[in-house]
């Protein structure tokens, strides 16, 4: 089929041939197995390797990054249409026609990713050699590390949906191990293992989308199910749009399955900037650009997808400005940026560069946050509670810079990061015409706004003002092995949403793969200048609230709207009325059941036959005799009936 | 290679340690505490031993197997009682082959583990070593127990399963089917704990029960094949061209497939199951659930399937929505559970759910895939049972309250015990998840529904498992934790094999997938299943075309397939 469906550009990628890689691209595997042999040395070493633990977790991904340098400038060596390269590994099973490599996929949207995971992750990975210094398992903490940068290299690199879904839970184990790092307190041990079983719904979904790929294509690779995915027609497209998104939502703490990224700050903060932040919570993202020619034939699928973008990511939002936990107002603030990132993913191929992009920029920035974050906790006696910061700003003057920093991004200040990342995907919602158009662009627009509002309260309430410290609070600067990731963050922050943007730089290199979104109007639109107003009367309604006015130690009794998004917006009340209740209730019945029912049918047999209990018992003690006399009994019956029935 | 008979040779090893075993000095001999200690470590050694020679011959046998060649390898045929037709006839094909292996690697790990399960306790240091344990904890009188005896039991076991898995003759297979319940039976009624004597007769009933109609079906078999002409027999390689008509199958099928879902156990049969494996030592509960049940599962593919192939076509859906209710309840009931090995027990069950669902979804994807579980599950299950072994020797208690904080106190136990449990969720990576999803495409293929449904369990086993890990791992060190050794050598050295394994099928199965991928195209062909063609097929990734070879032969057998 060529041409345009469903009102889209066709996209060109499914068409480019996948070549098989050559030269230094054919060592892309060696990003996957530094790591791992990082992770394997670290937890298999023991006690052993406490002394140097650190220094092997942190090299290892760094020397991931080198590759990913290598194998990316050895990509630009070539035309835009050769770019997407195969790199072949092994078999991993083939039974029948079900044939899968472990092969990996560098191309432009993976290698993007690669470079992404590696060099912000190399930067967290340095931070939490400071951060974790004083933790007696900081070489687990390394080796969990190292084993989630390997797994997610294997989520955006594989070159087929089954491995692709091996990285997927790869990641998630990894995240459930730090989540539950500091195992001892119940609440981390709880949120890592909410965190596992709400993903694990998204894999379900996951696994049974690959299974109708298989069933419909008789194959998993992408080229294989893209080549053919309009031959199948839209209802399947359709149903594997919506089951990948039931993917996406959860791993990317979407609404429904948004409950468990809250919880999940319970893990050392590096864990929550890295997976939790730039870039584990962001694969869902990826999975749905990824499988842009799947969701190019499915409108239902894509409208799906901005709805859930759109709702997400004011109710991120909401929950940010509500949080007194600074951990968790930027865990709303993800959920929320992930909500743009979803939305524009959903808008097409309109969309999907400017997904990418903001996706890359917000692992600049909410890293750089959340690092900040962490080090105010790391002098602040591992205080989060914003209500006794203030007037950090005098003591941490780096961490306040940079953090400073990541607030111009995010509110999206020209020239900083997020404007040129997140005015695009605003612009292309109203692009996207009729009422769904208005809805959705209102929707991104107005969270704009709020984030301005929650992210300035997180600003003002932390390192401005008076301070209220606990009295044995001592907070310093903290030392350059942490500020200096901070700094460089910063630095991305600021710059790379230009650098990206600028000259459709980002755009050209990435459209081979998602295709191109329609030409921009200029940087200054109706569009861009409504939002830059809301986003100024965001500022200044926190400046109003929180810069202006004395801010109370404890947090003052709210009503309705204030009440809800201290509650998560009831997220976890809903799960536990819907799901957790009623199968602890089906638990009971079912071992309930099991017990009295099915295996009281049996004793009740057993007893008749017994006679009673106690006949039951004489029957156990003498059976050695009766089974062998059984036996015997059994051997002659079977060679008496053989006898009779000779012919 | 072949001409040796590599079989019998594998099979009769442990049988020869058993008899060995049996003719050393017994413990209860005269003597001191430490001469009798002494005899008790040469029955310990002579066993594993014998199981670890058991297992060097058998990787020898798998290693001269030719995937390739003849369907059934190192067949010997004589015969035996030559009026009925009776032969001692072996011989394997890639699926015996895989889980003979199983066997054999499973046993040594087991008698390792089980070095002091059946020990008499320490009457003097009973209190010492369980601090805070409080009255209850301490076993009530120190029974005598024949060390000797249990380590005997467990190589005759050995002996017999790989026989059934060996046999090619349907009256030897049925013999050592009931044969086996035996040793099982003293190991569980003798050696268990708790309401030990109830369980194992429950077993036993259970079992008997199946044997009964299994003996009827092998009985009218044999009758049938006296009448279509040739005198009677029992020889599996001519019973499937015995013609018979579908309402005989059907009947005959029952037989065979009501003792096979017993033995396995498939829902609803399974109560006996959990009893068992909670009374019984972990070491026994290991080989009863890892080893024993796959008789049943194994039943079900070469028998069910090749001797009654339009029965098997007819019973599949109702098969298939018990597989489907298993796979579900089960998994429901281990979330319930409060004792750790009836938890792992429940978690077989509905694994078992998945086993039968693969073999009746009758698509090569399917099989291969209920074929490679049965092994994965023994290595999974089996390091899961272990370790919970490990940890209830500690404490003394199989439930979960009286656990917490584990993983602090003995971080290596918990970080195995995390591993085999995540093999029991089927994580990417390690071996179950490959056989996992074989049987769920498999079975999608074909039956979209029943796919659908049992990929639920992919939620529920993530409950049951890590709520289990939770409670006993994490969260603070509960005071009876405190000062809990971490595992020992030999502890180590018996479960640091099957997590090794475990993780290194996980990664790159194929090796066994080439050994069970041509026996069960020969089945398929058997029962005249052809996989269900994509409507729309895709091209295959660049990096197949360069490995034309796969491809071809794959297309060849389906050609093979297509009359």
């Amino acid at each position: 089929m060529t041409g345009t469906l469903a009102g889209l550009p066709m996209r060109a990628a499914s068409a480019l041939p996948t070549l098989a890689a050559v030269g230094v691209q054919r060592t892309a595997w060696l990003m996957l197995v530094f790591p791992l042999a990082g992770a394997l040395v670290l937890l298999l070493g023991g006690r052993r390797t406490n002394r140097f633990g650190h220094v092997v977790g942190v090299a290892m991904p760094f020397a991931s990054f080198v590759v990913a340098v290598i194998t990316f400038v050895a990509m630009l060596g070539y035309p835009a249409s050769q770019r997407a390269r195969d790199v072949h590994m092994f078999t991993w099973i083939s039974v029948g026609g079900f044939h899968v490599d472990a092969g990996l996929l560098v191309d432009q949207l993976s290698i993007s990713f690669a470079l992404l995971i590696t060099g912000v992750g190399s930067l967290i990975h340095l931070f939490a050699v400071g951060y974790m210094s004083h933790d007696p398992d900081r070489r687990r903490f390394f080796g969990y590390m190292n084993l989630f940068v390997a797994a997610m290299l294997l989520l955006v690199l594989a070159d087929n949906y089954l491995l692709m879904y091996a990285g997927w839970e790869g990641v998630g184990l990894a995240s459930y191990l730090l989540i539950g790092f500091w195992q001892y307190k119940p609440s981390a041990a709880a949120a890592a293992k909410k965190a596992f079983v709400v993903n694990r719904v998204g894999v379900a979904g996951f696994s049974v989308a690959i299974m109708l790929m298989f069933a419909t294509f008789g194959t998993v690779t992408y080229t294989g199910v893209f080549g053919q995915a309009s031959s199948a027609g839209r209802g399947t497209a359709t149903a594997l749009g919506l089951l990948l998104l039931l993917g996406a939502c959860a791993k990317s703490a979407q609404v429904p399955l948004q409950s468990w990224l809250l919880d999940a700050m319970e893990g050392p903060t590096p864990v929550s900037a890295l997976i939790h932040a730039a870039t584990m919570v962001t694969a869902g993202v990826y999975l749905i650009v990824r499988s842009a020619p799947i969701f190019n034939l499915s409108m239902t699928a894509r409208l799906a997808v901005t709805v859930v973008g759109a709702v997400t990511l004011l109710f991120g939002a909401i929950i940010g400005c509500a949080k007194d936990d600074i951990k968790k107002a930027l865990a709303g603030s993800t959920m929320s940026q992930i909500g743009y990132m979803v939305l524009a993913a959903g808008l097409g191929p309109a969309g999907y560069v400017f997904a990418i992009a903001h996706l890359i920029v917000h692992g600049f920035f909410k890293a750089g946050l959340f690092l900040g974050a962490g080090a105010v906790k790391h002098e602040m006696n591992d205080e989060v509670d914003m209500r006794r910061f203030g007037g950090l700003r005098v003591v941490m003057p780096i961490t306040a810079a940079t953090f400073t920093i990541g607030w111009l991004a995010i509110i999206g200040v020209w020239p900083f990061s997020g404007f040129f990342t997140k005015d695009p995907i605003i612009a292309a919602a109203f692009a996207k015409g009729g009422i769904s158009g208005a809805l959705l662009g209102s929707a991104a627009m107005i969270g704009a706004g709020i984030t301005a509002f929650y992210m300035t309260r997180v600003l003002l309430m932390t390192f401005t003002g008076h301070r209220r410290w606990e009295p044995d609070a001592h907070p310093h600067e903290v030392p350059p092995v942490m500020t200096s990731p901070m700094i460089v963050l910063a630095i991305g922050a600021a710059g790379a949403g230009a650098f990206l943007m600028l000259g459709n730089r980002f755009v050209d290199f990435l459209s081979p793969v998602t295709g191109a979104p329609p030409a921009s109007r200029g940087l200054i639109t109706p569009v861009s200048g409504a939002t830059l107003a809301l986003v100024v009367l965001g500022a200044v309604i926190a400046w109003a609230m929180y810069g202006r006015r004395e801010i109370p130690v404890t947090a003052p009794a709210a009503r309705f709207p204030v009440v809800a998004a201290r509650k998560d917006l009831y997220g976890d009340a809903v799960n536990e009325a819907v799901f957790m209740r009623p199968g602890q209730w089906l638990t009971r019945l079912s071992v309930y059941f099991d017990n009295r029912g099915v295996d009281g049918l049996v004793n009740t047999l057993a007893a008749t036959v017994g006679g009673s209990s106690g006949r039951l018992r004489r029957v156990q003690t003498g059976f050695v005799r009766s089974y062998a006399l059984s036996m015997l009994v059994g051997a002659v019956l079977l060679v008496g009936v053989l006898l009779l029935v000779r012919i | 290679m072949s001409s040796l008979p590599w079989l019998t040779i594998v099979g009769v090893t442990p049988l020869v340690g058993s008899l060995v075993i049996a003719l050393l000095p017994s413990s209860s001999a005269p003597g001191s505490d430490a001469a009798r200690r002494r005899r008790d470590l040469l029955v310990k050694r002579t066993a594993l031993g014998f199981s670890l020679l058991t297992l060097v011959l058998t990787i020898a046998m798998v290693v001269s197997f030719s995937p390739g060649g003849p369907d059934y390898q190192f067949t010997q045929v004589y015969s035996w009682i030559p009026r009925f037709g009776i032969h001692y006839a072996v011989g394997v094909d890639g699926i015996a082959l895989v889980l003979i292996a199983m066997t054999a690697v499973l046993t040594p790990a087991v008698v390792l583990a089980s070095w002091h399960d059946v020990d008499p306790p320490p009457e003097v240091a009973a209190t010492a070593d369980t601090p805070g344990s409080g009255p209850k904890a301490v076993p009530a009188r120190a029974r005598r127990r024949s060390v000797k005896a249990y380590f005997a039991w467990m190589l005759l076991l050995e002996t017999m399963v790989i026989g059934i898995f060996a046999a090619t003759d349907l009256f030897l297979f049925y013999v050592l089917f009931e044969a086996m319940l035996i040793p099982m039976y003293f190991m569980i009624g003798s050696y268990g704990v708790g309401r030990r004597q109830y369980a194992a007769v429950k077993f036993l009933l259970y079992s008997l029960l199946g044997g009964l109609l299994m003996l009827a079906a092998v009985i009218a078999l044999y009758v049938y094949s006296a009448r279509a002409g040739h005198p009677g027999t029992f020889l599996f390689s001519q019973l499937t061209h015995v013609a018979l008509s579908p309402g005989a199958q059907k009947w005959l099928f029952l037989g065979f497939f009501i003792a096979f879902a017993i033995k396995a156990p498939v829902w609803p049969f399974h109560t006996w199951l959990p009893d068992a494996a909670a009374a019984a030592q972990p070491g026994a509960a290991v080989l009863l659930v890892g080893v024993l049940d796959k008789v049943g599962t194994f039943g079900m593919l070469r028998y069910c399937l090749e001797l009654f192939p339009s029965a098997s076509r007819y019973f599949t859906p109702l098969i298939l929505v018990l597989a489907v209710v298993g796979v579900l309840y089960a998994a429901i009931v281990a979330i319930g559970q409060t004792d750790m090995k009836r938890l792992i027990a429940y978690t077989s069950v509905s694994h078992f759910g998945l086993i039968t669902m693969g073999i009746f979804a009758l698509t090569s994807q399917g099989q291969v895939g209920a074929t490679l579980y049965m092994v994965n599950h023994g290595f999974a299950t089996g390091a899961l049972f272990l370790i919970a072994g490990f940890l209830i020797a500690r404490r003394r208690s199989s439930l979960i309250a009286d656990y917490g904080g584990v993983q602090k106190v003995a971080p290596v136990l918990a970080g195995l015990f995390l591993i085999a449990g995540l093999a029991g969720l089927s994580l990417p990576g390690l071996s179950t998840f490959v056989s996992e999803f074989l049987v769920l495409v498999g079975t999608f293929t074909r039956y979209r529904a029943a796919a659908i449904a049992a990929t639920v369990a992919v939620v529920l086993s993530a409950i049951y498992i890590l709520w289990m890990y939770q409670r006993t791992m994490h969260g603070p060190v509960r005071k009876p934790v405190e000062g809990m050794p971490d595992l020992k050598a030999r502890e180590l050295w018996a479960v640091g094999p099957l997590i090794a394994l475990i993780i290194a099928l996980g990664v790159y199965p194929q090796p066994l997938l080439n050994i069970i991928n041509p026996a069960v195209q020969h089945t398929l062909t058997q029962v005249h299943a052809i996989d269900p063609v994509p409507p729309h097929p895709g091209q295959k990734s660049v990096t197949s075309v360069a490995d034309p070879g796969r491809i071809v032969g794959g297309k060849l057998t389906k050609k093979e397939l297509a009359p």
